[in-house]
């Protein structure tokens, strides 16, 4: 029996939690990922780890760098730089010189985060900045790929891999175009089976749709992220694509078509579900998503390029604080929509 | 076991599924905890203006005597719990780690400890102005844990009318049962409180919400209503914060309370379990509130109980009748532990609002390391009210109070749905909290 009055904390109520933390949902992430960075390993071999690696390197040297000592424990141990140079280097093409790859890393927590402020208050996706850097600042790197290799050819590394800084990049020479690329520019398909194994060319995680659906399903499962996002960016893709499918069925893909290639997986699962740059409004989340669906379809039907995730994701960013401005939820006993 | 299929249960929007902790006491039985040597009246342990003491050190007090009488309209009497000698008026700790003035009581311990016997009141025969000095008198406040005096919900403005008494038995606080247990033990005393406020209200009908977790309190219910009286019970989905009233209103009728405004001007009086019991006790016995029923429970108590505990008996002497705490307690609270107040002291005593003492022991709930707000839209999703406390949280530590005001800061309940969904821990309610006070001081938001 204790009649001594113990050593007693004043937290205000609620004492009660529940399970879900920041970090956690971090890991997630990274777990959920997990799948498809081992397939893309599989299939781009010791060149794909090699950028992965550069690229999650620049991420988490730049947190270290420009974080006070103090924080940065903390900071390193939330994951979300090294989930940032992840998803950056699962972005990029697997011939890419290394040193561009933490360069990209390095642009996309210094410019995509620390300058905002750290985590939760940049505007924008920081792997999408850090992918948008490396595009605009090396479009040859950035476009040359490499059709996906086997066993055999596991332990080859890129030629154009080692390039120092600033050189001339040799090419293996063994280059292939994208199945979006063949499509925009050949008018040439990609079998859906390959579209959902990954065995084909392009950006080293993208390219498996069926472990990337598995990854995204688990995140579904433990709640992780929010489910409008990704159902209404592959519900508008399908949706516009159909639509220009059914006009020219010879020159528009079809809708499967439009989901399965290139990073739209990637990028609806992963990229545009980062709360941070997306609205926290459930009825913004639905208007961000048709916006990206319908950018993706326009950029990759008639703009110069044949993928435009990136850009979609980067200008539904832009977006965000005024979708989120505009949807805030009705408050209970109050007539209007607030503010 | 009477349980509706689930497209027949009601419920509100948004809210939260903590895990109840109910089954450690939900099956006990009450019982009368003893006299303990020393008992501590606040003169504020209600809503409102504090109570005026009308004795004076040494007097001699009967069990149920009048010791303080009203210090506004909305305030409410005191009666001693106890027959004994008052032996200080003074500050004496509160929950909340403040102090309070209050009526110290020691127990004559010769005394019978019988309750006086009063001239019955005839509830049939009463003007509403009678029937709300009698509430006022008895000391009745609500019994959920707010302690608001329940006069006031009695005197009801020239031009409305209450058509619906609504009673609050959803009991959606984790780990408290003391409202379960009145359900079950004294279902025949809550109906005859119910027809007492009925009569005098002139109100239609009167529906009692029970959530599905206390399936033996929905059957004892019925099993003692009689088709005849215009009664019924609602069974409700297990959510929380269903007990908050204007929940329990939208879950029950489907109506918004519209902001700024209360129940009564929809006609309906919503009143716990426990005040209605209260008032039944009363009419009925002539006892007024003089003790309550109060759940003790949490890892760090040794004999989780729910027992009848004079108002004014220190915590400490609960605890110890429970068997004690364990070595490793860290925080006492009062109420539940969504909403319940911190105590500091085991001195502090029991009010006429404490519902339960909870009892924790350390855990990653405790001081939890704060992350930054990724946005991730938990909070917009378990707030009741349709707020967006992430906004709130980030303008609140910006002290951009008067910006708050734009974002409905002041509709907020503090029911903490947020905190508890927050995967960041940031104590979002408490920050709303600080702007809130910081609001209603005059001259508030010129930083």
């Amino acid at each position: 029996m204790s009649t001594e009055d113990p050593r007693l904390l004043l937290q205000a109520a609620p004492l009660l939690k529940q399970q879900l933390t920041t970090r956690s949902a971090m890991l997630d992430v990274l777990l959920a990922l997990l799948p498809a960075t081992l397939a893309g390993l599989w299939f781009f071999g010791l060149s794909g780890l090699l950028v992965l690696s550069a690229s999650i390197l620049g991420s988490i040297m730049t947190e270290w760098f420009f974080t006070p000592e103090e924080t940065r424990r903390q900071r390193l141990l939330d994951g979300s730089g090294f989930l940032t140079g992840l998803l950056l280097g699962l972005t990029l093409p697997s011939s890419l010189p290394l040193w561009m790859a933490f360069v990209g890393g390095a642009v996309g927590i210094g410019l995509g985060k620390l300058i905002w402020g750290g985590l939760g208050q940049n505007l924008f996706n920081p792997s999408l900045v850090g992918r948008a850097f490396l595009q605009a600042t090396f479009p040859n790197a950035m476009t040359t790929w490499t059709p996906a290799g086997g066993p055999g050819d596991f332990f080859q590394v890129h030629a154009s891999n080692l390039a120092l800084p600033f050189m001339h990049v040799d090419y293996d020479g063994v280059s292939s175009a994208t199945p979006l690329g063949l499509m925009k520019f050949e008018y040439q398909d990609t079998s859906l089976s390959n579209l959902l194994i990954g065995n084909i060319s392009g950006c080293i995680g993208e390219t498996s749709g069926l472990l990337l659906l598995l990854g995204g399903v688990y995140m579904l499962w433990r709640r992780v992220i929010d489910w409008r996002i990704p159902a209404s960016i592959l519900l508008s893709v399908a949706l516009f694509s159909s639509v220009l499918y059914a006009f020219g069925p010879d020159r528009y893909p079809g809708p499967l078509f439009s989901i399965l290639a290139g990073s739209l997986l990637i990028g609806a699962f992963y990229m545009a579900t980062d709360p941070v740059s997306s609205p926290i409004t459930p009825r913004g989340a639905w208007i961000f998503g048709v916006g990206i669906g319908l950018l993706v379809v326009l950029i990759r039907i008639f703009g110069g390029f044949p993928e435009g995730v990136m850009f979609a994701i980067l200008l539904m960013n832009a977006a965000t604080p005024l979708i989120d401005r505009y949807t805030q939820p009705r408050v209970f006993g109050r007539g209007g929509a607030g503010r | 076991m009477n349980v509706l299929p689930a497209f027949l249960r009601r419920g509100f929007a948004h809210g939260v599924h903590p895990e109840g902790f109910k089954e450690r006491t939900a099956d006990l039985p009450t019982q009368r905890m003893p006299f303990v040597g020393r008992y501590v009246m606040p003169l504020n342990q209600h809503l409102g203006a504090p109570a005026i003491p009308l004795v004076e050190v040494g007097d001699r007090v009967r069990r149920g005597q009048l010791i303080a009488e009203p210090g506004a309209f909305v305030s409410t009497s005191l009666h001693s719990p106890v027959t004994g000698r008052v032996t200080a008026i003074g500050n004496r700790r509160f929950p909340g780690g403040v102090f309070a003035r209050s009526i110290e009581i020691e127990t004559d311990p010769y005394a019978t400890q019988r309750l006086e016997p009063r001239p019955p009141v005839d509830w049939r025969d009463l003007t509403r102005e009678d029937f709300v000095a009698q509430v006022q008198y008895a000391g009745i406040v609500g019994m959920g844990g707010a302690a608001f005096p329940s006069h006031v919900k009695y005197s009801i403005p020239e031009g409305q009318h209450i058509d619906h008494l609504l009673v609050n038995g959803a009991e959606c606080e984790p780990f408290l049962t003391n409202d379960h247990r009145l359900m079950v033990e004294r279902p025949d005393a809550l109906l005859r409180g119910i027809g007492i406020i009925l009569h005098n209200l002139g109100a239609r009908e009167a529906t009692i919400g029970v959530e599905l977790n206390k399936p033996d309190a929905i059957a004892a219910l019925e099993s003692h209503l009689k088709p005849s009286q215009p009664i019924s019970v609602a069974p409700l989905h297990v959510k929380y914060p269903q007990g908050a009233e204007k929940m329990l209103i939208k879950a029950i009728y489907d109506k918004e309370v519209p902001a700024g405004e209360l129940p009564r001007d929809l006609g309906i009086a919503v009143n716990n379990v426990g005040t209605v019991v209260a008032i039944a006790d009363w009419f009925e016995t002539g006892a007024p509130l003089i003790e309550r029923i109060l759940t003790v429970s949490g890892p760090g108590v040794e004999n989780p109980s729910n027992l009848i505990v004079p108002l004014g008996t220190p915590v400490r002497e609960v605890l110890n009748y429970c068997g004690g705490l364990k070595d490793d307690v860290i925080e006492l609270v009062m109420g539940g532990p969504m909403m319940g107040m911190p105590i500091a002291s085991l001195d502090v005593p029991v009010l006429k609002g404490t519902s339960g003492i909870l009892a924790f022991t350390k855990s990653g709930n405790f001081r939890p390391r704060e992350y930054p707000c990724i946005r991730c839209g938990r909070c917009l999703e378990a707030c009741p009210y349709f707020l967006n406390p992430s906004r709130l949280a980030r303008l609140a530590k910006a002290r951009l109070y008067e910006e708050m005001e734009n974002y409905f800061v002041m509709d907020c309940v503090e029911c903490g749905s947020c905190t508890y969904a927050c995967p960041s821990r940031i104590p979002i309610v408490q920050l709303i909290r600080t702007a809130k006070s910081q609001l209603r001081q005059p001259g508030a938001g010129d930083q």
